[in-house]
């Protein structure tokens, strides 16, 4: 190891330690001494001039080190201080790491706010799609509650971090997406008969309806496809992004997961490889307060997950996720950093989930009713929004009324349409699974169609033969 | 093709009109009380019981807190307190290599993953330390009071990740066992006995039978032995045997076969390692004949091992090759999941052509 000791004085930081400490590092000098011949240096490797026995031997030798070095250890990574004091980071710092805001609840800038400039034009279009993202996921709720798909996961709460966020980026920016940010998708112009044929597993799915409803993805648009497990798309975020960098492309990879999944290995993987490979990729993390049933009190003890950036060596800052306009600042300045810089950037963005979880779960059962009444009413980002492009006189009622029943009716048609598509045929449920099918596949597509035959009753009547 | 079958619906009439887990169980003589419980319930109350016969106990796993998300947990943290059932934070890994060092110091660590499908962020606790902490000291420490809960299996729409049966990857590792219950009677017991058992156990729950299958369960403590198979039919024609939710369809099979005279033995293997071969052999040796089934790609599934088992052991006594009905050698797919499940027909089918071989 390259490392270079330049000081001997913190040898004579003995004469300051505490006689309490004395007696206790005198206790353990046996047990610790030959350990210490294991280490190179005459340094215990945490930078804290406590614990360090072998001071106490001969101090006239150290007197005089002390005198001629200076205060500091070249240590891989740099220059590290020594002092005198034996101080233990704290656990937190006094005061929680501060949210970036523009608006506030009633959609009014904050005094000095700063963010950057948004058009009329994209400013209606955000808040067109964000409304069109509460509508579809409403409608596409109440189609599963009717039995006509089987599962549906809403984004309600957190339509500004899917559509403020997505604004701020090119379509060259890749999208390694978790399941809640279908946003993304809608303002790249992913349509909602693509959602609906997604959600009712027809033939026009691209997925060729293998996964569960809401797994959309698009090669079109850049956007991977998605998977149930938590966490396991930011490593390959990372390993996209290095391919940016690489390629020098003007582009960066944008993932997205919640509060529950910075427990996972993955992320923590993510985030240190981000750093050391330098990656051009921003990690957005959806802090909801829930993962399920888990609150973020069972989840961490950090100040949340805007504090492990800078553990990793990565930019970090916490955003009001209900504030669309301090989402799309952040994210779009972030994107700018990470790819001039060619450097990764975390950011927060505190929000609530304001529906249950997915269509499996009843949110009722662990958290207050009034809690999330309170998000849905004055938290609701959507509704943010609208004030603000009221206030700015690019909305109004009527412009409002008309989005409104439109999407709907679009949504309804969307449904109605990709019901009736009829499912993908069975040989889907062969191919994908390699290039092209092994012998072992094809030998069981020829064993299952025969089956078909022996057995039709036993097999979906839409789904094609 | 005729109107879709409705997979649930079936099972669901077949398990409550023919009442096929009461006739499965091998019940003790008469019990003082007796209650009518779905697995999920069974579950539950084999949790109390641990938790209450062994203060040194725990469980704990993600959203465990609240009930679980099949409220097989429910009740738990209300009664024994927080600090002996909570939830964890996000990560496989990290549950599994908790209870591994709770374990290791003489506690009983009850550890849920939500889905099997999730198990594989743990799988390097669970292959390198859970497996091998007994082995690599020397006997010195071991972490037998790990217990590993996972809901395994189909349910009719579950897709690529909440679907699948992985247990033939943890029948590869030498130093756990695997076990697998099939009714709620067999899982209360079994799970004790795992829990009880010193050395690490994965214990894979058939979700698609939390409510579905139900029948009387003790409410007293009970353990069933591990590594113990059960015949749970008798036959005389072709050995079959299964594990978990499966076991309900080859029971279809079964009397389906019957119906055209062919009499089939059915054995539930309940723990797949060690495994119980002298059972299978026995069975095999009168019958002549094995058919295996399970959920799981059929390419490396536990099938596999026993049919090569059973072909060392039995090769001169067999009279047609070993059947396998399996899931396909594809992802667990939503839309497909009748063409890759391993049907009562498919089955059947199998059963007239080793029969007829
Ligand atoms: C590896 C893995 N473990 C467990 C699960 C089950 N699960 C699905 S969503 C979820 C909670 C995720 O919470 P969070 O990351 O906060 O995202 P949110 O749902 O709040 O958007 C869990 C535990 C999973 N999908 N994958
Ligand atoms: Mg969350």
């Amino acid at each position: 190891m390259a490392m270079s000791w330049n000081s001997r004085r913190v040898i004579g930081a003995v004469k300051r330690v505490t006689p309490q400490w004395k007696s206790i590092v005198a206790r353990k000098q046996g047990d610790l001494l030959p350990t210490l011949r294991l280490f190179p240096f005459p340094f215990i490797g945490d930078g804290s001039d406590g614990v360090f026995p072998r001071r106490f031997q001969s101090t006239e030798a150290e007197k005089m080190l002390e005198l001629s070095a200076d205060r500091s250890l070249e240590f891989p990574g740099g220059k590290v201080t020594f002092v005198s004091s034996m101080n233990f980071l704290a656990e937190a710092s006094a005061e929680r790491v501060h949210c970036y805001r523009t608006l506030d609840e009633s959609g009014q800038p904050l005094m000095s706010s700063k963010f950057l400039e948004v058009s009329e034009e994209v400013a209606v279009r955000m808040y067109t799609a964000m409304v069109t993202l509460s509508q579809m996921d409403s409608i596409f709720y109440e189609a599963q509650r009717q039995g006509r798909i089987s599962f549906y996961v809403t984004s309600i709460g957190e339509e500004a971090i899917n559509i403020a966020s997505a604004a701020a980026l090119t379509d060259d920016d890749l999208i390694v997406p978790q399941y809640r940010e279908p946003g993304v998708l809608l303002w790249r112009g992913f349509s909602l008969q693509e959602f609906a044929n997604q959600c009712f597993s027809n033939k026009a799915d691209y997925g060729k309806g293998r996964q569960m409803p809401v797994h959309y993805g698009s090669n079109k648009l850049n956007y991977f496809t998605v998977a149930s497990t938590i966490a396991s798309q930011l490593p390959h975020a990372v390993g996209a992004a290095y391919s940016l960098k690489m390629d020098k492309r003007d582009a960066c990879v944008v993932t997205y997961f919640g509060d529950g999944g910075s427990s996972e290995g993955d992320f923590h993987a993510a985030l240190n490889f981000a750093a050391v490979m330098d990656a051009p990729v921003i990690f957005i993390c959806r802090n909801n307060g829930w993962a399920i049933s888990t609150p973020t009190s069972d989840q961490f003890r950090s100040d949340g997950v805007v504090v492990r950036g800078q553990a990793y060596g990565v930019r970090s800052i916490r955003v009001d996720g209900n504030d669309a306009l301090a989402v799309y600042s952040a994210v779009q300045s972030a994107r700018e950093m990470a790819i001039s810089e060619q450097r990764p950037i975390l950011i927060e963005a505190l929000t609530y989930r304001a529906g249950h979880h997915t269509t499996s779960d009843d949110s009722t059962k662990y958290r207050p009713a009034d809690e999330i009444q309170l998000w849905r009413t004055s938290g609701d980002p959507v509704t943010r929004f609208r004030k603000w492009i009221e206030c700015n006189g690019w909305w109004n009622n009527a412009a409002e009324n008309e989005l409104r029943s439109n999407t709907r009716q679009q949504i309804l048609n969307a449904i109605q349409v990709a019901e009736k598509v009829e499912k993908p045929p069975v040989a889907d449920l062969f191919t994908d699974v390699y290039d092209v099918p092994p012998p072992n596949l094809q030998e069981q597509e020829r064993l299952l169609r025969e089956t078909i035959l022996r057995h039709p009753a036993d097999y979906p009547e839409n789904v094609p033969f | 093709m005729a109107a879709a079958a409705n997979p649930t619906k079936r099972l669901s009439k077949l398990l409550s009109s023919q009442s096929l887990f009461r006739r499965f169980s091998s019940t003790p003589e008469a019990q003082p009380t007796e209650k009518s419980l779905n697995l999920c319930s069974a579950v539950n109350q084999a949790l109390h019981i641990a938790l209450e016969s062994d203060p040194k106990s725990y469980v704990f796993g993600e959203d465990v807190g609240f009930g679980g998300v099949f409220r097989c947990t429910v009740g738990l943290a209300d009664r024994f307190g927080k600090a002996r059932v909570f939830n964890t934070p996000l990560c496989e890994q990290g549950i599994v290599g908790f209870g591994i060092g709770l374990a290791a110091m003489g506690n009983r660590a009850i550890a849920e993953i939500q889905f099997a499908d999730y198990i594989f962020p743990a799988f390097d606790q669970i292959v390198n330390e859970a497996a091998k902490f007994r082995y690599r000291s020397g006997n010195q420490f071991n972490c037998g009071g790990l217990t590993i809960r996972a809901p395994y299996g189909a349910v009719g729409h579950g897709g690529h990740y909440h679907s699948q049966s992985p247990e033939a990857f943890f029948c590869h590792v030498p130093g756990i066992k695997v076990v697998i219950p099939r009714s709620p009677y067999q899982a209360k017991g079994l799970l004790l006995s795992c829990i009880r058992d010193p050395n690490p156990v994965v214990f894979f729950e058939p979700k698609w039978l939390y409510r579905l299958a139900v029948e009387e369960v003790p409410e007293h403590d009970y353990m069933l032995p591990l590594s113990e198979a059960e015949v749970i039919r008798e036959g005389s024609d072709l050995t079959m045997v299964g594990w978990g939710a499966q076991l309900a369809i080859m029971q279809e099979a079964c009397r389906d076969a019957e119906k055209e005279g062919i009499s089939c033995e059915l054995i539930d293997l309940k723990t797949l390692l060690p495994w119980d071969k002298e059972m299978v052999e026995a069975s095999v040796k009168k019958t002549g004949r094995l058919l295996i089934s399970h959920e799981a790609p059929v390419t490396g599934g536990f099938g596999a091992e026993i049919s090569a088992s059973i072909v060392e052991r039995c090769f001169s006594r067999l009279e047609a090759p070993v059947a396998r009905v399996c899931g396909l050698d594809t992802p667990f797919p939503l839309v497909f999941e009748p063409f890759y499940m391993p049907t009562k027909n498919k089955i059947l089918d199998a059963i007239r052509s080793t029969v007829n071989y």
